[in-house]
This record gives C-alpha cells, structure tokens and sequence, in this order.
C-alpha cells in the first residue's frame, strides 16, 4: 500500500483536517476572535465540498475495511453539501453561543465528527467499521441535541436519543455477532458468499434491521423520533431528519443489495410490511401536530416509508431511485426546517397557528416554505415529484403495484397535512401574524441553495442520468 | 422555438414577468392582458396553421417535435397537435382571456392572483400538446394544484374547505392515474419492444388483456374525477361555488374537459380492450350522472350551485358518448366539451356579475335584474338558451350529434340508456328557464337594485369573446366537426 492509495479517503481526511484546523482555531484564538470561527469552518467545508466534486477513483484500503467508489462519493458529497446548507443555516443562530456561552466551534466539532462517521459507517467494508462508523455518527449527535442546555426538553430528548439509540446499536451488534456466528467472518464480501437462509441468519438479520430501522425512524422503531426533534435545536433535528437519516437508508439499501442478498425472499416480506406501517404511522401522526418540528418529524418518518419502496427493485434502478430521492429529500426537507429555523429565531414561534397570515409579512419566506412542502408531498415541477415518481417506477417494475397504490394513497395523505401549513400562512390572516423582517446573510444563502435543489435537481434530468449510470458501481 | 412550446413557454414568461415587475393591479393585469391576449392570437394563428399542415401532413399528429427528457426512462418531451388538442387550445385561450377581463377590478393580492391563474393555465397548455404520458401526466398535475390557493384566497363562503377538497379528490385521483400510467409503461415493451411512455408507440403495442382489465379503470378514474365522474364530482358543487369567478369560470370551462381529453387520449386509446370490457359500467355511471346533476341542478337555490351541478350533468354527457365508441358520438363529445366550456364560462361570469352588484346569489333574493341591467340579462337569456340546447347556438349541435350517435349503436342496452339520458334535456330546461325567469324577468325584487351600475367596457369585452364561438359553432359547425372527424378516426380504429 503506498501513500497516494490514501487519497481514496479524500473526503475523511478533508473532514478531519477540517476538525484539526478548528482545534487548532479554538486553542490559539482570543476571546474577540472566537467569533471568526463561523465564517472559518464554513469557508473551510465549502472547500471540501467543492473537492467532492472532483472524480476519484475507486477502490478499498486496509484489506477491504474501507470501499470507496462512485455512488458513495457521489452521496457523500451531497451530504457534505446538505451539512453546508444547513450549517449556513444555524450559522446566525450560533452567533448568539458564541457572544453568551463561548462554544460555536463545539458544535462545528460535533457535527463534522458526526458527518465523518457517516461517511466511514457508509464506506464501511466491513461490519467493524460499519459500527464504528454508526457510533462516529451517533455519539455526537446526542451531545448536539442537548446543546440548548438550559431547556429541559433539550436534556430530556438527549436522554432519549442516547438511551434509545444505545438499544438499537446493542441490537445491531447482536445481530452482527449471530452473523458472524453463522459466517465466521465480518466482511460484507465474503460473507455475502456464505450467508445461506438458515434460521439463525434470518434472526440476526432481524436484530440487526432493528438497529438500522432505529436509526431511518422507521415504524416500529419511530418512537423517540418526534421527542427528539422537539426537544433538539431546530438545525440540529434538521441533520437527524437528513443527513443521518439518508445515510443510514444508504448503508441498509447497500447491505440489502449485497450481504443480504440471500435473504431476498425474507427481507422483501419485512420491508414490504414496514414500508406500509412506516407511511401511515408517518402521515397519520402527522395530521395532529401543532409543533412544526414535531409535524417534520411525522412527516419526515413518512418519507422514509418512501424511501424503502426503492428496495424492492433489486438492481439499478432501486439503487438510483433511493440516491436521486435522498439527495432530493435532503434539499426539500432542508428548506423547510430552514423556514422553521429562520421563523423561530426571529420570533420563538414554532407553532402552524403562529404562521398564520405570514405571506401577507413574509411572502419570500413562505413562498420558499411552500415550495419544500410541495415537493415534500411530490408535485412537480419540484423535485419531489420526479424523485416519489421515479421510486414508484421502482417498485412497480416488480410488479408491487399494490405497494405503490398504497403508497399513491398514502402522498394524497401527505398533501393534506402540507396544505394544513401552506393554508396558514397563504389562505389566512392573521393581526398577530409574525412582522416582517430580513433574515440574516448566512440564513439567506442557506435558504436559496435550499430552493435551487428543489427547483432544478426535477427539471434538469442529467443529475437523475448521472446517479443512474454509476448506480451499479457498488453491486459488483 | 417550435410553434407549441411557445404555448407553454408564454405563461411561464408571464408569471417571471408578473413576478418581477408588477407593482400594483393596474401593472399586473396589464401584464396577463397583453400576454394572454398574445397567447389568444397565438391559438387562432394555430387553428389556420393546422389547416394549413393538415393539407400536405397525414401524421395523426402534426407539428410533432421530440426531445430527449430522462434517458434512463425513455421519458421524453414529446409534443404534437391534432384537431382536438387545437381546438381545446383555443377554448383555453379564449376563456383565459375572458376570465382575466372579469377579474379587471379584483383587489386582494392582484399580483398573486393572475400569477397562480397563469401559472395553472400553463399546465393546460402543456397537457393539451403532450404526446407523452409521462410529460402529460407534469403538465396534470400542474394544472389542479393552483387550484388550491387560488379558491382558498380568492374565494366565497367555505373556501377553506372546500379548496381542501378538491384539491385532495383531484390530486387522489392523479394518484391513481399514476399507478395506471406506470401500468401502461411497464406493459409497453409486452411486444417484445423497449418500455415506453410515448402515447402513438404504446398504441402500436398489444397490452394483455389481463393488465388493461386491471390499469383501465385505474386510469379512467383518474381522469374522469376531473370530468366529474359520479359518485367522483362531490368536489365540484362546492369547488365551483366558492371559487372566484375567474376561477370557476376556467375550472368548469376548460379544467374538467382534461378528464375527457385524458380518458380519449390515454385511456380507450391505450387500453381499448380494457375500454370495451368495461364500457358497460362506467356508461351505466355516466348516465346516471347526467340525470343525477340535472335533478341537482333543480334543486338547488344557489346559482353557483344550480350551474355547478348543470357541469356535472353535461361533462357526464361527454364521458357518456367517449364511452358509446362511434364516431357521431365522439364528434358530438368534443364539441360539447368545447360548448359546454364557452357557456358555463358565460355563466359563470354572467353570475359573478349579478353577485358583484347584488351581493346575493339566492335564486328567491333576485328578480326583475333584466330592468336594470339589459346588457347583462339579455346575454344571459342567451346562455340559458344555448345551454338548454336552442338550434342555432353550440349547445343544440353538440347534445343533437351526441344523442344521434349513441342511439345509431345497434345494442339494446345503449339505446334505452340514450333514451334515458335523453330525458335530461327536459330537466335542463325546467331549471335553465326557471332561474332565467325568475332572476331576470318579473318586478324587480329589490328596491335597491335600482342603482345597480352597468356593465363594464372590460365586462362586456369578456362576455363577448365567449359569445362569439358560440354562434360561430351554433351557425357553422359541418367544417369544426368535418375536421374533428379526421382527428378522431385513428383513434377509433384502434377499439374497433
């Protein structure tokens, strides 16, 4: 192995130098300078995530712990760039940690090690560095949540997100040592070879989708989902309904298709159940919230329901439809919290009653709130649309057509509920409605990026095209 | 830019404009004036340049262009017209442009109004020109979800509700069309061919009959629930009622013919032995529901409702003779969707204008309005009787080709049926010429109507753009129904 082999982990080792550079910044900067930290670890991420759009090569290091190849590049890049868009978003917030408790740089810490440890949990090639990878992901986040420490909803749902996430990484781990009890080996390679459909396999696959479906919110295993994101700040239940989320769907899709290929037969009746489960727990839910992080969150266990459809076309076409729809997912649900997060700064008001009126105050900001909404719900022009489109074709090429009706049924559900917010701050007024005001610059930035995915990743079919040709890169 | 497109691309130019420039109403209907007027120019150049390309290209469809779209799915941006899409083309011009006149003086949010009006009626133009399911299907959904804040903001009465709706009936119904497209696709390669969305390469396709049996109905309803399909058209008394008038007007007008058009185009063309398996139901559901709507209609108190259920009652009409598969009675099918588009456009503006004045619109609360405004009372004794179907006006040409076709099928099932929904042309007239009377004539009901202003220059531009199709396919319809025959003809080869 030489040095330039290394440079297949281009994208870790950006993150960690940018984690090192912001140690460095913490230690040697004075009281007046901490502020800089802001435009310093943003500046530093955009260049990362402008490196990810350089090609690299694929391959494995260190004996094939780590893989690295198209479509994970690709992913990860567009999780970096979503960690960008939603870090310019809490960048106003941050100012304030800065002025009055001195630890903006901390949470830029967190969420970078957090977004590291996606990306290792990812690329991971085998099952020690894919916990690993989990725990890099997991740890900080549960520091992230309780990172408004004097609120109790804040602790109360860090405690939650630490106890049931320890649970479902004990359950995954279970799950891992049955199989490697079965296999006698922790490679995905290798063990895709051996893995038979015998009774002991089918139950460490069970415990082992547990621990995933902790981490995607998906039902049964949804219920720390909506207390967390409350209690969260908004910017950080943001990252749990985007970035850890879509990369956990990543890692179970890749696992699916390859370790767990044996299993199809078995795998295919759990997801086909949870998938249904999943959407309308999601929507139905949803329908009652008043919270608007709590709606999100509803919501956003809903479209992990969608998400799944895409496995059940073993091949390509569900690799790419579940990618575009991640990447898709990740700019819409972005400029919604984004709104929220803009709202609640200005105002504290985080409640769908408090909007009323508010395109009469703000039309911008409710325009770009519809906008995600609507392509949250799938209606095009937006991105949604194409990506809800694309991932039923997904299933119907199997011929779920059932499933996808079900799921048909289940997007009009959806759109009641998005209207229930684009009527509040459209169809009504409102002489309490929330006054005008001009977000900051960051805030700003944040929200067009957000608006531009959702706007041109439908229309503009090469980006779908592209995901397409590399979707097979990880299935051979 | 080809010929088409530009019916799309026109709108999306005026919804930036509008956007970005307009400040006030004044700008802002001066805007979609000039560029609705523009795309009304465009629509009669259109009908001229078909005839003329009609002459030399026996394509089904003409001024067909095709571009590439997403590869992976052989999605394309396909685009041509035949005589049907041409003339349902105009109709939403023409009434576009006459909703925009009716809206001259409305005041809350100008600008948001015409923009979301605009930015619907693009969807109907992209609808009517695609020739591929997929683009089709964008277009579709386009064109309803406007919808929505267009009745909840502009609206009348219970808008919130009843925006909820019918937005949700109509986008549940564009849900299930969408699992019967995805069915179409997926069964288009069932010749041994690549999967496709185009409409004229699935059509060379033989779709087993066990999955027309299956995507028909999915695709029939999904397009008829626009085409107020009973027991489907619940959404659309209480739609039409609280919309504005514009809205109401371009909804009923040209919105609720895209069911009509998507079943002919997509569905019987497509699936046709799915069609013929099924026809007996959906026909028996459409008789019905031209009885049911004009029994409605007589019911009602409301005139937003006594027109809204009089919709449903002729729309059922149309999906009754598509589902009859001759050609007398498809002829006389479009043309009654484009009558029916000019007259309850009318009417619905005819109503705005007597509600504008009179703040009611309780047929008990009027009377005698035809005293006090003559222009609005005499054009709307002209629509009630072009509605009802008096010889000389489209009603009478489009209801006469439809009844004579349907009773020309040999089968005795169809003929007592046309004999039944026959019989709606009475009720028609018990409700038209009784809110006619009673509104217009007769003492005047009210002694404040005394006052009430005349119409407008912008209202009367309005009214008169709608009456002049109307006599013109009332007076000369042998060339409109000469070249929609033509039209029709590959389209019925294909079922029979």
């Amino acid at each position: 192995m030489n040095l330039e082999s290394f440079l297949l982990m281009r994208s870790e080792i950006g993150l960690l130098a940018i984690l090192i550079l912001l140690i460095i910044f913490e230690i040697f900067s004075n009281k007046k300078q901490k502020a800089a930290v802001i435009p310093f670890a943003l500046v530093l991420l955009a260049i990362n995530t402008a490196l990810g759009f350089l090609p690299l090569a694929s391959g494995e290091l260190f004996g094939g712990m780590f893989k690295t190849n198209a479509l994970l590049y690709f992913f990860k890049t567009t999780l970096s760039l979503g960690v960008l868009i939603l870090l310019l978003q809490s960048a106003d917030w941050l100012k304030e940690k800065v002025v009055d408790e001195n630890k903006a740089s901390e949470f830029f810490m967190l969420i970078i090690s957090s977004l590291l440890g996606t990306y290792f949990m990812i690329s991971a090639g085998d099952f020690l560095m894919f916990y690993l990878g989990l725990e890099l992901a997991t740890l900080p986040v549960a520091a992230l949540v309780a990172y408004d420490t004097y609120k109790r909803v804040s602790a109360e749902g860090a405690v939650k997100y630490i106890l049931s996430s320890a649970l479902a990484s004990g359950a995954a781990l279970f799950g891992i040592s049955l199989l490697y009890a079965t296999t006698g080996t922790i490679y995905f390679d290798s063990m895709a070879e051996i893995l038979t459909s015998s009774n002991l396999s089918i139950l460490a696959f069970v415990f082992f989708f547990s621990g995933l479906a902790f981490k995607i919110s998906l039902a049964p295993f949804h219920f720390w989902t909506a207390d967390v994101y409350e209690g969260a700040p908004i910017n950080v239940a943001s990252y749990l309904s985007v970035i850890s989320k879509g990369a956990a769907a990543l890692i179970l899709m890749i696992l699916l298709f390859t370790v767990f290929k044996p299993l199809i037969e078995v795998w295919h009746k759990i997801i086909y159940i949870v998938i249904i489960a999943t959407m309308f727990i999601g929507n139905l839910f949803a329908i009652r919230q008043q919270n608007l992080k709590r709606f999100l969150a509803y919501s956003s266990i809903a479209q992990a329901g969608f998400i799944l459809l895409g496995l059940m076309s073993v091949d390509n076409l569900g690799t790419a439809t579940i990618v575009y729809f991640v990447a898709v997912y990740i700019f819409s649900n972005l400029g919604a919290f984004g709104v929220v997060q803009a709202i609640s700064s200005f105002s504290n008001k985080e409640n769908i009653n408090d909007y009323e009126g508010l395109y009469r105050t703000n039309p911008k900001l409710s325009l770009l709130m519809m906008l995600a909404l609507f392509s949250l719900a799938g209606i095009p022009p937006l991105a949604g649309f194409f990506g809800k489109f694309f991932l039923y074709t997904a299933a119907a090429s199997q011929g779920y057509y059932i499933l996808v009706f079900i799921a048909v049924v289940n997007a009009t559900i959806s759109l009641y509920y998005y209207l229930l917010v684009v009527r509040a701050m459209f169809l009504r007024q409102s002489d309490t409605a929330i006054p005008y005001f001009r977000s900051p610059v960051y805030m700003r930035l944040g929200l067009i990026l957000a608006a531009i995915g959702i706007l041109v990743a439908g229309v503009y079919s090469p980006i779908y095209d592209y995901i397409f040709s590399i979707s097979n890169t990880f299935l051979n | 830019m080809d010929i088409l497109s530009l019916f799309v691309v026109v709108p999306v130019l005026i919804v930036l404009a509008l956007s970005f420039f307009a400040k006030d109403l004044k700008q802002a209907r001066l805007i979609s004036v000039v560029g609705m007027g523009i795309q009304f120019a465009m629509s009669i150049n259109l009908i001229f340049a078909y005839l003329k390309e009609r002459a030399v290209n026996t394509g089904i469809m003409v001024f067909t262009k095709d571009v590439v779209w997403y590869e992976t799915f052989n999605i394309h941006y396909s685009i041509g017209v035949d005589a049907i899409s041409v003339v349902m083309i105009a109709l939403t011009a023409v009434v576009l442009l006459a909703g925009i006149f009716i809206s001259w003086k409305i005041d809350d949010l100008p600008k948001e109004f015409f923009i979301s009006l605009i930015a619907l009626s693009s969807g109907v133009f992209g609808f009517f020109i695609s020739t591929d399911l997929f683009t089709m299907f964008v277009f579709y959904e386009i064109a309803v979800i406007p919808m929505y804040l267009l009745i909840g903001i502009w609206g009348s009465g219970p808008k919130e509700h009843s925006a909820m709706k019918l937005t949700l009936m109509l986008m549940g119904a564009s849900a299930v069309l969408s699992v019967g497209i995805l069915g179409i696709y997926f069964n288009s390669n069932a010749d041994g061919g690549a999967l496709t969305f185009n409409i004229f390469e699935i059509a060379q396709v033989n779709i087993p009959e066990a999955a027309q049996n299956i995507f028909f109905p999915l695709t029939f309803i999904g397009f008829a629930v626009i085409g107020a399909l009973f027991p489907f058209h619940t959404w659309s008394p209480s739609g039409h009622a609280s919309a504005p008038t514009a809205v109401s007007m371009l909804h009923a007008g040209v919105l609720m013919k895209l069911g009509g058009y998507g079943v002919f185009r997509i569905a019987m063309y497509l699936l046709p032995v799915g069609a013929l398996n099924w026809s007996d139901f959906f026909l028996v559901l459409a008789a019905f529901g031209v009885i049911y709507g004009a029994f409605g209609a007589i019911m009602q108190k409301d005139l937003k409702y006594v027109n809204a259920y009089a919709s449903v009652s002729h729309l059922s009409l149309v999906l009754f003779a598509l589902l009859m598969y001759n050609k007398t009675a498809w002829t006389g099918a479009i043309i009654q969707s484009l009558s029916h588009g000019l007259l309850t456009a009318m009417f619905f503006a005819l109503i705005g204008m007597v509600y504008g004045r009179t703040h009611t619109r309780e047929i008990t609360k009027l009377g005698g309005i035809m005293k006090v405004l003559p222009f609005i009372g005499a054009i709307y004794v002209i629509t009630g009787l072009a509605y009802l179907g008096l010889p000389g006006f489209s009603g009478f040409v489009a209801e006469m080709t439809i009844f004579v076709g349907a009773f020309q099928h040999p089968d005795m099932f169809r003929r007592i049926l046309t004999i039944v929904v026959v019989s709606s042309i009475v009720v028609t007239a018990v409700y038209i010429l009784r809110m006619v009377g009673k509104i217009m004539m007769g003492p005047l009901s009210n002694e404040e109507y005394k006052d009430l202003p005349k119409a407008t220059w912008f209202e009367k531009t309005g009214l008169i753009l709608l009456l002049i199709p109307v006599v013109m396919i009332g007076v000369l319809p042998l060339g409109l129904s000469e070249m929609l025959k033509e039209s029709i003809q590959p389209f019925l080869e294909r079922l029979l």
